[in-house]
C-alpha cells in the first residue's frame, strides 16, 4: 500500500476522536492520514457493550461497539490513507511524523497539520502481589471478553468505582463471571448513579472505603486481601477480608496518553480533574505548537461523546484553515459543536470538566498571548 | 474458557482452529486470535519470569503497552504475544529474564 509523503492533516490515534476528525476533514476535501497503531481502528468504542446515552445526537442507546462499527462504514466513503499496526514515535519541529509499521521500515511524512489523538492510558494501582498473572487492567479484561472472546476469569474483584470500574463489574458479570465486589477508597461510588444502581441489581456490592491489601497466590491470583479504611484512607486494624478470586481488575482511572505530546514539546499542564497531565489548547484545539492539535481524551479525560465532538472541531478548523470552507460556514459548524460540547460538560461531574477545561484554555491563551 | 454465545455480542463467527504449542504443550487456537488469547482459553496464565526474583508475570494491559506478556516466540525473544496473531504450528516458550537476541 502506498502512501504519501506529504499530507495536509495526519491523525495519530484511530479512536471516536480521530476517527471523527478523519470523516469531517475528508467531508471537506481535506487530505487525510490516519495511523494507529492496533490492527484496525476503532480504539477502545470496541471494548464497549452498553447503550450510549444522551441525546440522539450523541447516539444514545447506541452501543459502544456498534459506535465504532458506523464510523468504519462512514470512513469508507472518503480517499483516507489508513496505516494500521504503526507506531508514531516522533513528531520534529519541521512538522515530520516519524513511525513504524510492524514488519517494515521506519519511514516519516511531512504533515501541514497534526492531531494527536492518541487517547488514555489506565492508571497503575500498587499493592503486594499486584504483579502476580490474574491482576490486570480493567481494559485488559474487557478486551479478553469482547474481542477476544475468552474469560479473563472465573471470580473477580474490581478496583475502582468510577464508570469504567462500574462498568467493567457489569461486563464480567454478563460474561458469566462471579464478581465479588466493587471496592473503592471513597466513601461514595465515584461512577455515575445509573452504572452503580446497575451493578447493585446483580447482587454485587459495592465496597466503598475499602483498599485492596494483597494478591495472594502462587504462581497466579488465588484471592485479594482487603481492608475497610477510615476517613484518611488509611488501613483499619483488624478489618481485613480475604476474597478468593482469580482475576482483580485495576480501575483507578484513566489519564491522557500524553506521552508524543512531551515527545513533540508540547506545553503541559498537570489537572488533576483531566487525569493527569494535559496538553495546553486553545478553543481552537490547537496546542503551543503551531500546527499541532489534540482531541480525545489526551486532552483531557472525559467520554467518547466529547471526544467525537473535539474530533470534528478539530477538522473543521484544519478545512477552514486549508481554505476548503467558507468562513460564514465555519462559524455555524464551530457554534454548533461547541454548544454540544457544552451540552455535554454538564451536572455534578461535567461541570467540574468544564471547569478544568477553560483553566486549561485560560492558561493556554496566557502563553500564547 | 471461550465466550462462545455472549448475551449483547452474540456468537462468536466461526473461525478455523488450529495447533500451537506452549513449552511443548499442544493448545487449540483460532487463527489470527492473539497467542495471550489462546493460552488463557487454555488456563495458562504465566507467560515470563523476572530476571532477578524469577516472578511470574503475565497479561496485564493486553494492548501491547506494558510488556509483562512477553515470551519467546519461534525462536525470537521479546515478542508481545497479546498482539502478536496465532499462526498454525507457532512454538511459544516461557521467557527466563531478559531476552537473547544472540
Amino acid at each position: 500500500m502506498s502512501h504519501h509523503k506529504n499530507s495536509e492533516l495526519v491523525i495519530i490515534g484511530a479512536g471516536p476522536a480521530g476517527l471523527s476528525a478523519a470523516v469531517e476533514a475528508a467531508g471537506h476535501g481535506v487530505k487525510v492520514t490516519v495511523i494507529d497503531e492496533n490492527d484496525r481502528p476503532g480504539g477502545q468504542l470496541f471494548l464497549q457493550t452498553h447503550r450510549f446515552f444522551g441525546s440522539r445526537r450523541h447516539r444514545a442507546g447506541v452501543r459502544g461497539f456498534q459506535i465504532a462499527l458506523d464510523l468504519l462504514e462512514e470512513i469508507k466513503n472518503y480517499d483516507i490513507d489508513m496505516l494500521l499496526d504503526t507506531v508514531v514515535w516522533g513528531i520534529y519541529p519541521d512538522m515530520r511524523v516519524t513511525f513504524a509499521t510492524e514488519g517494515k521500515k521506519k519511514d516519516f511524512i511531512f504533515a501541514k497539520n497534526i492531531l494527536i489523538a492518541t487517547g488514555a492510558l489506565e492508571k497503575a494501582v500498587c499493592f503486594k502481589g499486584w504483579t502476580k498473572p490474574g491482576v490486570m487492567g480493567a481494559g485488559a479484561a474487557q478486551n479478553m471478553m469482547h474481542v477476544n472472546r475468552v474469560l479473563p476469569g472465573s471470580r473477580a474483584l474490581v478496583v475502582g468505582s468510577g464508570n469504567v470500574g462500574l462498568i467493567v463489574a457489569y461486563q464480567l458479570a454478563q460474561a458469566g463471571i462471579k464478581v465479588a465486589g466493587v471496592i473503592d477508597v471513597l466513601p461514595e461510588p465515584a461512577g455515575y448513579q445509573v452504572h452503580a444502581w446497575k451493578v447493585r441489581r446483580l447482587g454485587i456490592p459495592i465496597m466503598t472505603s475499602h483498599t485492596i491489601v494483597e494478591a495472594k497466590g502462587d504462581p497466579a491470583v488465588e484471592c485479594a486481601v482487603v481492608s475497610k479504611v477510615d476517613e484518611n484512607g488509611k488501613v483499619i486494624k483488624g478489618a481485613r477480608m480475604e476474597l478468593p478470586v482469580d482475576l482483580i481488575c485495576l480501575a483507578a482511572g484513566l489519564r491522557p496518553f500524553d506521552e508524543l505530546c512531551w515527545a513533540a514539546g508540547l506545553g503541559m499542564k498537570y489537572v488533576r480533574d483531566l487525569g493527569g497531565f494535559v496538553p495546553l489548547h486553545g478553543e481552537a484545539l490547537e496546542t503551543t505548537f503551531q500546527g499541532v492539535y489534540v482531541a480525545g481524551d489526551v486532552s483531557g479525560i472525559e467520554e467518547a461523546n466529547t471526544a467525537m465532538e473535539e474530533g470534528r472541531l478539530v477538522g473543521v478548523v484544519v478545512a477552514e484553515k486549508l481554505g476548503h470552507i467558507k468562513k460564514q460556514d465555519t462559524a455555524v459548524l464551530k457554534n454548533e459543536i461547541k454548544n454540544s460540547l457544552r451540552d455535554l460538560r454538564v451536572g455534578k461531574y461535567g461541570d467540574n470538566r468544564a471547569d478544568a477545561k477553560k483553566e486549561i484554555i485560560r492558561c493556554f491563551t496566557a502563553i500564547c498571548k | 474458557m471461550r465466550i462462545y454465545n455472549h448475551p449483547v455480542l452474540g456468537n462468536i463467527q466461526a473461525r478455523k482452529k488450529v495447533y500451537i504449542t506452549v513449552d511443548g504443550k499442544k493448545i487449540e487456537a483460532f487463527e489470527g486470535e492473539p497467542v495471550a488469547a489462546a493460552m488463557f482459553a487454555a488456563g495458562l496464565k504465566v507467560h515470563r519470569t523476572t530476571r532477578k526474583y524469577h516472578e511470574p508475570r503475565g497479561v496485564f494491559c493486553n494492548r501491547g503497552r506494558c510488556t509483562d506478556c512477553v515470551m519467546k516466540v519461534n525462536g525470537r525473544p521479546n515478542v508481545r504475544t497479546c498482539v502478536t496473531k496465532v499462526q498454525s504450528g507457532m512454538v511459544v516458550e516461557t521467557l527466563k529474564g531478559a531476552g537473547n537476541w544472540a
